[in-house]
């Protein structure tokens, strides 16, 4: 009821009471009077009932607007007070306004205090919450950098084995260990692919959980790289053993992180020198035994015959001839072995010509500049030996020749870099300046026991002392290892990664998953889903159409991994129809060496292990891998999802289900198109919009999906 | 009848010596080129002590003590090794095999001749 209606209601109320009171009133005076009295009553009655009645009538009308005054001053500002607290829920920043008496006055006050208290603590609620998300996103920062930069490989598993995290050095130490194209680590994926189940079963149970320790184990890749791998242990949150409690394997193990350093380089290196070793002691024995034998039989017995005494000289001298170039050829490997060890590292070449122009200056006390400098050219080199080397060439320029002026010069020639130091007016004997490079160096009181050659010979270069005898120039020449502009681009695109910070880890995984279900019984949400795309020679498979290429992306707890795609271009090993170039932009050229489908179906297969497939109108591209089954013996049995199929579940009275119209529905933005890579990626970005609509219809577990797929008309379509 | 000695080692400039040596302290020397020739010359000439080396063609130094230990015949044939690694569990390993004296190259000549006498003189 309004407050307007109230008010009439009770003014109604008031008047019939009022009516009421005075007919009581006459009906007291009235009752039991006799007689004459009676008579008099009813005449006085009859003369002032207009009068009465106005009375009553005046009495009605104060009534009504005392109560309209009432109504006006209490109870209209109380509910426009409620209608603006209720107002002030939705928007926290209005207040009441101050209207009213003084009581509800007081009342308005509070509650306008109340809002004001409720709001600050909002805003301190949020602050908190940013600064948390900030500080969230600084250690998520720190930890991705850190993560990339070490220089092992770390990779993080759940229980049951699956990856929770990897690094890019992981990454790099196991890419193509599987195949061209693809890794075999990847999020979710089981480390058991990577290591022998039952190396790490060993290392776990020896694990003694409650002093955190860890276990070692050398492992070997498929490509023949030796592993030394790191297992530790990671508690459960809040997990602690207590003292005295039974180290179980598997208690309060929530997963493990294992360390990976590749130790091939370091083994074989190491093994040289062993080899080295060994060469210069035990097999020295059996040659110096029979030296020593001669030698000491000659010495003790010299009233032996001419003849004895000369079999006994020719072996002293042939041992010692053959221990004189053991020894030999082992300096020299062992050489080899130290120069390998020098650390040399990747450096754009103008910065050391800039460092030895300030360095030359510096400590020669001569004029040093920088002629001409190809900024493109990048060397691997020990800088700090070059700089030793080129400044002691400089000072004795200076010393020798009183040389006051030195220019330095770099440019690119093949696969060698050339930085020359050079001078002019002055011209010595080469003789005199190929003996500088086998002095030991001194520069400024600075002395070394490395001589130029060593240093050069170390950074893989050589040195040399040219004249230009038509600008009255000359110049040592140092020659050193250019790197090539491919690896720059490696060095360049590892840079490009670690801006766009791919997510290599997801700890969501930690949970393990619900075994024991069939996987039709499933939440799709949880699964594993590889999303692939094939380009193909043609449209019609059973008339001799081939795939061409094969694109695959993975979805790991609805979470599209770009980084852990699958492409590769393949050799149909039959024409290719121009007609087909057009839609695909893959010509004959770029399949030319490519594997055949036989190589790369095992590879994918691999790919593909304990997923869900995923593709747009899948019944096409299965049956081309379904018609190489008996050729290859390579069998896709996993459960199959259609983005085609699933459209049509979901929006059954669209005419068309063509993934572009479907990704325009579905707001995802298409790029890269018909490549299949490419396709994949707008075919998952489609399936991971698609899956909460299906949850809306009741769609949950992947047996749900299938079963929905079968019953589209679509689903009759067979190639 | 002189007390006979068989060398096996595979290089001739070490037979040289040990030939010369042995037969100026007036022993009967007799030589073997490899591990099995050994074998058979200690099998038909019964010599009283064998030298072995340990890196042999065809059977090693170890196989050939071995094989002798084994039969009971040659019981009292004493054994020394040569060996070009002087690592203690080579040392271990022959003279777990049977052999008698273990010497390691490059070693003394005299020493060698003082060890071969003083097997010899063993009762």
């Amino acid at each position: 009821m309004g407050s307007r209606a109230k008010l009439i209601l009770a003014a109604a109320v008031g008047c019939a009471f009022l009516l009421a009171v005075l007919l009581a009133t006459g009906a007291v005076i009235g009752a039991g009077l006799e007689g004459e009295e009676h008579a008099l009553f009813s005449a006085v009655l009859e003369r002032r009932l207009g009068a009465v009645l106005m009375v009553v009538l005046v009495a009605c009308v104060f009534l009504f607007l005392i109560l309209r005054a009432t109504h006006e001053f209490l109870v209209l500002p109380a509910a426009r007070a409620a209608e603006e607290a209720s107002a002030m829920l939705e928007e926290p920043s209005t207040r009441l306004s101050c209207q009213g008496n003084s009581e509800l006055l007081a009342l308005i006050a509070a509650v306008n205090r109340l809002a004001e208290q409720r709001q600050l603590r909002d805003k301190d609620i949020e602050a908190t919450i940013r600064a948390a998300n900030v500080a969230a996103e600084a250690d998520r920062n720190r930890f991705a950098v850190l993560m990339s930069e070490l220089a092992q490989g770390v990779i993080v598993c759940n229980m049951d084995g699956r990856v929770l995290l990897y690094n890019r050095r992981a990454r790099a130490l196991f890419a193509g260990a599987a195949g061209q194209g693809m890794a075999a680590l990847g999020l979710g994926r089981s480390i058991f692919g990577l290591f022998d189940r039952h190396l790490i079963a060993y290392a776990l149970e020896n694990i003694n959980v409650r002093r955190g320790a860890h276990r070692h184990f050398v492992a070997v890749t498929e490509s023949g790289r030796l592993l030394r791998v790191l297992v530790a242990p990671i508690l459960e949150a809040g997990a602690t053993v207590a003292k005295g409690e039974a180290p179980e394997a598997a208690s309060g193990l929530s997963g493990y992180m294992t360390m990976i350093e590749d130790m091939t380089e370091t083994f074989d290196s190491e093994s040289m020198r062993d080899q080295l070793l060994q060469d210069l002691t035990e097999s020295s024995r059996g040659p110096v035994g029979n030296l020593r034998a001669a030698a000491e039989t000659l010495y003790d017995y010299n009233d032996m015959s001419a003849e004895d005494h000369q079999r006994f000289l020719t072996v002293v001298r042939d041992e010692a001839e053959g221990l004189a170039t053991r020894v030999e050829t082992a300096a020299r490997t062992f050489a080899a072995v130290l120069k390998s060890r020098w650390p040399l590292e990747e450096m754009l070449g103008a910065d050391l010509l800039t460092a030895a122009r300030s360095r030359i200056s510096d400590r020669c006390a001569l004029e040093a500049s920088i002629e001409d400098v190809d900024a493109g050219v990048w060397i691997k080199v020990d800088g700090f030996s070059m700089l030793q080397a080129m400044t002691y060439f400089a000072a004795r320029l200076r010393d020798e020749y009183q040389i006051h002026e030195v220019k330095l010069r770099l440019s690119r020639d093949g696969a060698m870099a050339h930085i020359d130091l050079i001078w002019s007016g002055v011209f010595m004997s080469t003789e005199t300046v190929m003996q500088w490079e086998l002095d030991a160096l001194t520069v400024a009181g600075e002395s070394s026991p490395l001589t130029v050659r060593d240093i050069v010979e170390r950074n893989g270069g050589e040195v040399w002392f040219q004249r230009d005898h038509a600008s009255y120039r000359a110049f040592f020449r140092f020659l050193l290892p250019a790197i090539s502009a491919q690896d720059a681009a490696v060095t360049a695109v590892g840079v490009a990664l670690a801006d766009s910070r791919p997510e290599f880890y997801d700890f969501d995984l930690f949970k393990g998953e619900e075994t024991g279900l069939a996987l039709d019984d499933r939440v799709l949400a949880q699964l594993a889903f590889t999303v692939f795309d094939t380009e193909t020679t043609g449209l019609e498979p059973s008339a001799g159409d081939e795939i061409i290429q094969i694109g695959a992306v993975r979805i790991v707890n609805r979470r599209l991994l770009r980084h852990e795609a699958f492409e590769q271009l393949i050799d149909p090993r039959r024409s290719l129809p121009p007609q087909s170039t057009k839609i695909h932009g893959i010509t004959a050229e770029m399949l030319a060496g490519q594997p055949p489908i036989a190589q790369v179906l095992p590879i994918f297969r691999a790919f593909v292990a304990d997923t869900v497939l995923v593709a747009h109108n899948a019944a096409f591209d299965m049956r081309f891998l379904e018609l190489k089954e008996a050729a290859t013996g390579i069998r896709f049995d996993r459960p199959v999802l259609d983005t085609f199929l699933l459209s049509a579940v979901l929006f059954p009275n669209q005419e068309t289900h063509r993934l572009e119209a479907i990704a325009e529905r579905l707001g995802v933005s298409v790029m890269g198109r018909h490549t299949a890579v490419g396709d994949a990626i707008v075919t998952a970005e489609v399936f991971l919009k698609m899956l909460p609509l299906l949850a809306d219809k009741g769609i949950r577990t992947l047996g749900q999906a299938r079963e929905a797929s079968e019953k589209t008309y679509h689903a009759r379509i067979t190639y | 009848m002189a007390t006979k000695i068989l060398i096996a080692d595979d290089e001739p400039n070490i037979v040289i010596s040990l030939e010369f040596l042995l037969k100026r302290e007036g022993y009967e020397v007799i030589v073997a080129h490899d591990g099995a020739q050994a074998l058979e010359r200690i099998r038909s000439e019964r010599p009283d002590m064998a030298i072995l080396d340990v890196m042999m063609p065809r059977r090693n130094g170890f196989e050939v003590c071995q094989d002798l230990r084994q039969d009971p015949e040659f019981k009292d044939l004493r054994i020394m090794m040569l060996t070009a690694k002087g690592r203690d569990t080579e040392v271990s390993k022959g003279l777990a095999l049977g052999a008698d004296v273990y010497m390691t190259k490059p070693f003394a000549t005299r020493e060698l001749i003082a060890k071969v006498k003083a097997l010899i003189e063993r009762v």
